[in-house]
This record gives C-alpha cells, structure tokens and sequence, in this order.
C-alpha cells in the first residue's frame, strides 16, 4: 500500500507557499510546486521574475521569507547548501580557477562522505571517503560523458566557454545529486554552441535520469527541452504545465504573450462553446463561463486560415515576410491587426477571408479590470495611494489620516507623456494589444503597478505620468486591522488559485 | 618645432625633479664607499664603513629586531587584513562604506597622533613596552594596506565562486579557505610586502612603543641624537635603500609576469 502511494505522489521536491522579500521587496510571492522525480522541470519568465530566487532557495543559498521547502518528504528549508543533497550549475559556471579540470571535478568527491555498510559499537552506520582510485575512476568517466576525455590536467583559464560549461555541468552531476539545479548555464554561448548543448543537455537527463531544474529566459529553450514549464512572473507561478499544454492552452494573456507569437484579443462569451469577437461569433472548446463574461483569448498565428472568398472575418494584408518555411503576414480586420502564418504567400493590399478552428481558439479568464490600493488621507481633497497624491470627491465622511481602499477602473485612467502633467511618475512594464485597445502595465518609484486600458501605444520603459479624474477615484473606509485582513484573504486566494492549478495540472495527466 | 620644446621643457622639469629627489641619495651612498668621517670629503675608496656596519653587534641587534617585528607584524596584518577584507566585502550599503571608512582611518591619520594613541593605550592596559606593544601597533597601522590590496581581487572574483564551494559539500569554513582564500593570494602577498616595507620603515610609531628594543629607524635616531653623525650610518642608510628598492623591483616583475601570463591564457 505505502509502496503505491509513493509512487502515485512521487514529487522529490515540493515548495509550499514560499515567500521571498528583499528589502520590503516580494520577489517571490506564495509559490507552490511539485516537481517528480527524475522530470525536466523549466522556470521560464523574464528577468526580475523571481526564478533564480526561487532556485537559489532551492539550493539553500537564499532562506524563504515564509513558506517550507520539503525533498523527498523531508524538510529542508533551513538546512545548510552544504548539506543538501543537490548540486547547482552556475550562470558563469563558478570554476575553481586554480585547480585544473581534473581537480575542479574531484572537489566534490573528495568531501563526500559515503556509508561502508557497516555499523559502530552504538549503531549508527559508519562512513569514509572516496579512495583517490575510486575519485579518479569516477572523474575519468564523467569527463567521457561531457565529452573531454583528454582535458584533465588542463587549466580552466585555457578553456573555451563551452568546454567550461561541460566542465561545470561534470564536476555537478559526477557527486550523483538527487536535483540538478542549472542557472540559465547556456546564456553565455554562442547561438550555434547553444543549439548544440540544449540537445546535449536534453541526452543527458535522459541518460543520468537525475531531476533537473532549469531556469532560463528563452522561452524556446524552455520548450524544446523541458517536461514541465512553469512560467513566471512578478514572482508568481502564471501556469505550470507540459510545454505543449503551454503553448496550447496559455492559462492567460501574458504566459500567451510571452510563448512563442500570437493574437491577443477581448471578448465575451456569449454561451458555452460559443465566444464572440471582432464583431462575429465563433465555436470554440471551452465552457464554464458565465453568459456575456468579458474574457481575454488567444490566437495563434498560425491556427488561422487565409481564403479568399470564404471566412468569419474580412482583412487586408498590411505586410507580409518570408520566414524561410512560412509566409508572416499582417492583416487588419475589424480594426484589429492579426498576425498569421501560412505558407502561401498573399500580397499586400489584397483582400482575403480569414477563419479559425474551434480548437484553435484559446479561452482565458480576464484578469482583473479595476485597480485596487490601500491608501491614506491627505486632507479634505487629496488622497495619497500607490506613490502619488490624487484629487478625490471627498463626502465629507474622510478625514485626515483615514487608510482608505481606492478603486479605479483600467479605463478610467490617462497616462501622460511628461510625467509633471500626471499625479505620479511610473514606468511603463508591459504592453498588451487586446484587439481595440491596448493593456498598459506601469509601476510607480513606490513599485505600485497600474493596470491602464488605453488606445495610444506605449513603449515598454518609457516614462509616464499617472491622471485619473476625481470622479473616477472610488473611496471606502477601511480599518487599519482591514488592511491585515485584506492582505491575509489575497494570500489565500493565491494559494487557493495555485492549488487549482495545481489539480489541473495533476489531473490533466 | 613647437612640440619640440615643449617635450624639452618637460624632460628638464622631470629631470630636475628627479634630481632633487635622488642625488642625495646618491651622494650618501657614494660617500658610504670611504671611510672620511664627514659627508663630503673623500678619503679614499674603502669598504670599511660596510665592514664596521656588519661588525657592529648594535646594528645587527637591531637589524635582527627590525626583520623579525616586521615578519611578525606582515604576516599577522596579512591574516588580519585579509578576514577584514572579506567581511567588509560580504557586507551591505551603509554598512560596507562605513566599515571600509573606519578600517581607512589608521593609514590617513597623522602618524605622531596614531603613535601617541597607542601609547597612552599601552600604558593605560598596562602592558610593558616592548616586543607585544611593537608587534600588535604594526600589525595595527599595516592592516588597512593589506585590505587595501585584497579587496580589488575580491571584487574581480566569480560572485557564484564561494557558493560553489558550498553546493559542492564544503563547509562555509572550508569553502572560503579552500576556494575564495586561494584567489585572493596574490593580493594577499603584495599586502605582507607592503605591510613588511611599511614595518621596516617605521619610525614614528615605533619610538613611542618601543620600550628597550631597537630598531633600525630606532637605532639610527638614537646613534644620530647621541654621538651626531656616524660615518657607518651612510653604509646603513644605503643598504636599506639598495634592499627596499630590490624588494619593488621584484614585487613590480612579479605581478607583470603574472598579468602577461594571465592575459595570454585568456
């Protein structure tokens, strides 16, 4: 029976609810994982997004802020890095530049300690070290298995990039760890060298059958090596999945956005099976959402079909680029300008029908459309909440030093080119096109993020200034214990959302 | 043309400047080969002040006495240095400046005042001038030139390098002394030879904590306040002149080496 439940829950690592800030910084926000033995286990997101955090507290470089992180069932969370049974690959791989490749390989055998099997006076199992010919028969082998069988007595400052990265992938995997954690090692390669080591890599996990933990920003990378995925952003898990399911279902508009090209657009749905957008209604795969429920859906370039007198939706080719086995076209319908790859090239100004697959069509849940803040107020007209001081239409009931929850809509806020027009100064992170208008994130010096629905483009990193109309601003009391409570209930519905994601993963296999 | 006389021009002020700076030093050891008792007057080539110099039981007391605190002292300063260095490395912010701050305080203050401290602290501890004062006082004013000298090739280390050492079983101990303290050690050795150059040439300090034992600055003054101007001292001033000298010079050929060595590799 216990054999069959181990089996069944296998997971070597599992990290609950683990929480990281720095300096009144949350780089990783209440992240669960489960990761099985033997899998090839991706962190994918782009930089800032807590990966190698989240990596490095796997290591036991970093301690959690909050949270456990438990392997194989037992929990290690404050046990020393030199303790774990785990071994990292280093971004700049880290070799011990005075010792040669034979030595920087031996350095870890040589502490290790192993049972002999047998047992002292008071029970307890007796350990010793490597002999120097078991040391030099297990580098002799790891060296063949990266592929430098003769390099040994080489300096590590004589090596080229790739040979240092086999170098630093052998002297990790040779002490046998249960987990391999590898931190984007392939970043500091050459496009050709890289290709080359992901295949390499990808062999080796299959062979070795050690857990891998790989963290990187390419999300193809990611997909073309991994078993799972977990895409992250803002420090939190957005879907942990195969990659097929990934790129197939995005769970919503940014892991979409960030794998691989697509078609981010806004509908509603008008009932099971049935989505309407730009204007027209299309079948679709997904139900469980409530009638007219606006939602965010994703099309991939190339899931649509071009004809030239039959179809769901008129368009006109803006552009078109030959992409070596496929043809990238630009083409407006209904104001929104689709992306879509076909192998028949059509030529610009012509008019064609396009059309789309029920499968092809991808339903997401709508994030949140109105921005909420904790905030405090200034005086009879002001109220000061995500970095800035703002005008409000005050009842009469706000005094000064009340905490106040502010509400605005993403549509009720305008963004200004000179940030002295606007109430604050933020930076503009991300930028979603949603078929007739554009999803703007920005985040103010105080790292408070606005949500801006807004018909002007903004460029990622540009400067802005925030203004939002008196009338605009909603207004409620809130006790000071509220705000505790306010962030307790986020928590939680956090873990509850990544629970479920959890079971869908699970359940999807 | 013009660019002529001005190349002219500045090799005349360097010349001069350099003249001022050495021909004195010339003049003594050019001096320091005849035996005539004052500077200036040339009685005859002679090794004499060099063997009264190496017969003089005082002298070589207190050349002894100078190697041996300056050993001492280089190579506690050296150990000193280099935790110090590493601790303020690790540290944060406002942290990390203030402690580099404080650890630079010693080597920027007037050396008669860093001198009258450790008198008075000496005194008020109640430990008898001596070997223990002169030793912990030049461990003291050398430190902050070793930390000086180890924290640049801190900062050029793999930042991954100590953890590595751990992820590969290492105990922080053992992790730092057997993967950080082995890049550092070129730092580590031009400290202890500034640290050794810095003790042998001590005078300040060291006439403060000194107690009975002398040391060749030591000696040099006392023998100059006592009997005037000893003709065997010139034979002293330019043996230590020749040996510091030599001491840079191999300093300067050994980290060259070093560098051209590490450049062709990359």
């Amino acid at each position: 029976m216990a054999t069959v439940t181990r089996e069944k829950f296998d997971n070597i690592i599992e990290i609950k609810n683990v929480t990281k800030v720095f300096d009144g910084i949350t780089v990783v926000d209440n992240v669960n994982l489960a990761v099985r033995r033997g899998e090839f286990v991706t962190l994918l997101g782009p930089s800032g997004c807590g990966k190698t955090t989240l990596l490095r507290m796997i290591a036991g470089f970093e301690l959690p802020t909050a949270g456990s992180i438990f392997l194989e069932k037992q929990d290690v969370t404050a046990m020393p890095p030199h303790l774990r049974p785990i071994n990292t690959v280093f971004q700049k791989y880290a070799l011990f530049p005075h010792l040669n490749v034979f030595k920087n390989i031996a350095f870890g055998l040589k502490l290790k300690r192993i049972p002999t099997g047998e047992l002292d006076k008071k029970g307890k199992p007796v350990y010793r070290k490597f002999t120097k010919d078991e040391i030099a028969e297990k580098v002799e082998r790891v060296l063949k298995l990266v592929g430098l069988d003769a390099y040994g007595h080489r300096d590590i400052t004589g090596l080229s990039g790739g040979q240092q990265q086999r170098v630093a992938i052998a002297r990790a995997i040779v002490c046998e760890p249960k987990v391999l954690l590898l931190d984007e090692p392939l970043g500091a390669l050459d496009l050709k060298m890289r290709k080359d080591m992901q295949s390499e890599l990808a062999a080796m996990h299959k062979n070795i059958g050690i857990t891998f933990i790989y963290v990187t920003h390419d999300q193809e990378e990611a997909l073309t090596m991994s078993d799972k995925v977990v895409v992250m952003t803002d420090g939190a898990v957005q879907q942990y999945g195969t990659p097929k399911k990934i790129y197939d279902e995005p769970a919503n508009a940014f892991v979409a956005d960030f794998i691989g090209e697509s078609n981010i657009l806004s509908g509603v749905m008008k009932k099971d099976f049935c989505v309407e957008f730009c204007g027209a209604e299309f079948k679709c795969l997904d139900k469980g959402f409530g009638k007219d429920e606006r939602v965010d859906l994703v099309v991939r370039p190339e899931d649509i079909a071009i004809d030239a007198k039959r179809g769901m939706l008129e368009g006109k080719v803006v552009s078109t680029v030959f992409k070596g086995t496929y043809y990238e076209m630009e083409i407006l319908a209904a104001d929104y300008q689709f992306t879509v790859q076909n192998t028949v090239d059509r030529a610009v100004g012509e008019t064609v029908w396009l059309s789309v697959e029920p499968n092809g069509i991808h339903i997401m849940k709508k994030l949140k459309t109105v921005n909420e803040f904790i905030g405090t107020v200034v005086d009879e007209t002001l109220v000061a909440f995500g970095g800035g001081e703002f005008e409000f239409v005050n009842d009469g009931t706000y005094q000064k030093g009340d905490a106040v929850r502010v509400k605005v809509p993403f549509d009720k806020i305008e963004l200004t080119d000179d940030e002295e027009d606007g109430s604050v100064g933020a930076n503009v992170t991300q930028t979603f096109y949603k078929g007739s208008y554009y999803q703007v994130q920005v985040y103010t010096d105080d790292d408070a993020d606005f949500f801006i629905d807004t018909v002007d483009e903004w460029d990622m990193n540009d400067r802005v200034g925030i203004k939002i109309k008196p009338e605009d601003i909603a207004v409620e009391h809130t006790e000071s214990t509220e705000l505790e409570h306010a962030q307790a209930a986020d928590a939680a519905d956090a873990s509850a959302q990544a629970e479920t994601e959890k079971e869908e993963t699970e359940g999807a296999e | 043309m013009k660019k002529q006389v001005k190349s002219a021009l500045m090799w005349t002020v360097v010349g001069v400047m350099l003249a001022f700076m050495y021909v004195p030093i010339l003049i003594l050891i050019i001096y320091s080969f005849t035996d005539a008792k004052a500077l200036g007057v040339w009685g005859g080539f002679s090794f004499a002040l060099y063997a009264d110099l190496f017969t003089n039981s005082s002298i070589l007391g207190a050349f002894k006495n100078s190697l041996i605190l300056a050993f001492a002292s280089a190579a506690l300063a050296t150990v000193l240095g280099t935790s110090a260095a590493v601790g303020i490395y690790y540290l944060r912010k406002w942290k990390k400046t203030t402690a580099s701050f404080i650890a630079n305080i010693t080597m920027e203050n007037a050396e008669i005042v860093t001198g009258v401290t450790f008198m008075m602290f000496f005194l008020a501890l109640r430990l008898p001038y001596g070997w223990t004062t002169l030793i912990i006082a030049h461990t003291m004013i050398t430190v902050p030139y070793v930390i000086l000298s180890v924290t640049p090739k801190l900062a050029q280390l793999n930042p991954n390098l100590y953890e590595a050492g751990l992820d590969l079983g290492a105990s922080p101990v053992k992790s730092m002394l057997c993967v950080v303290v082995p890049q550092l050690v070129p730092g580590m050795l031009s400290g202890f030879v500034m640290a050794f150059a810095l003790s042998l040439d001590d005078f300040i300090v060291s006439k403060f904590v000194n107690g009975s034992v002398e040391t060749i600055p030591v000696y040099l003054y006392n023998a100059l306040a006592k009997r005037g101007a000893d003709p065997t001292l010139r034979a002293l001033s330019s043996v230590l002149f020749v040996a510091v000298l030599a001491v840079l010079i191999v300093l300067n050929v050994v980290t060259e080496k070093r560098r051209k060595a590490q450049f062709t590799a990359k």
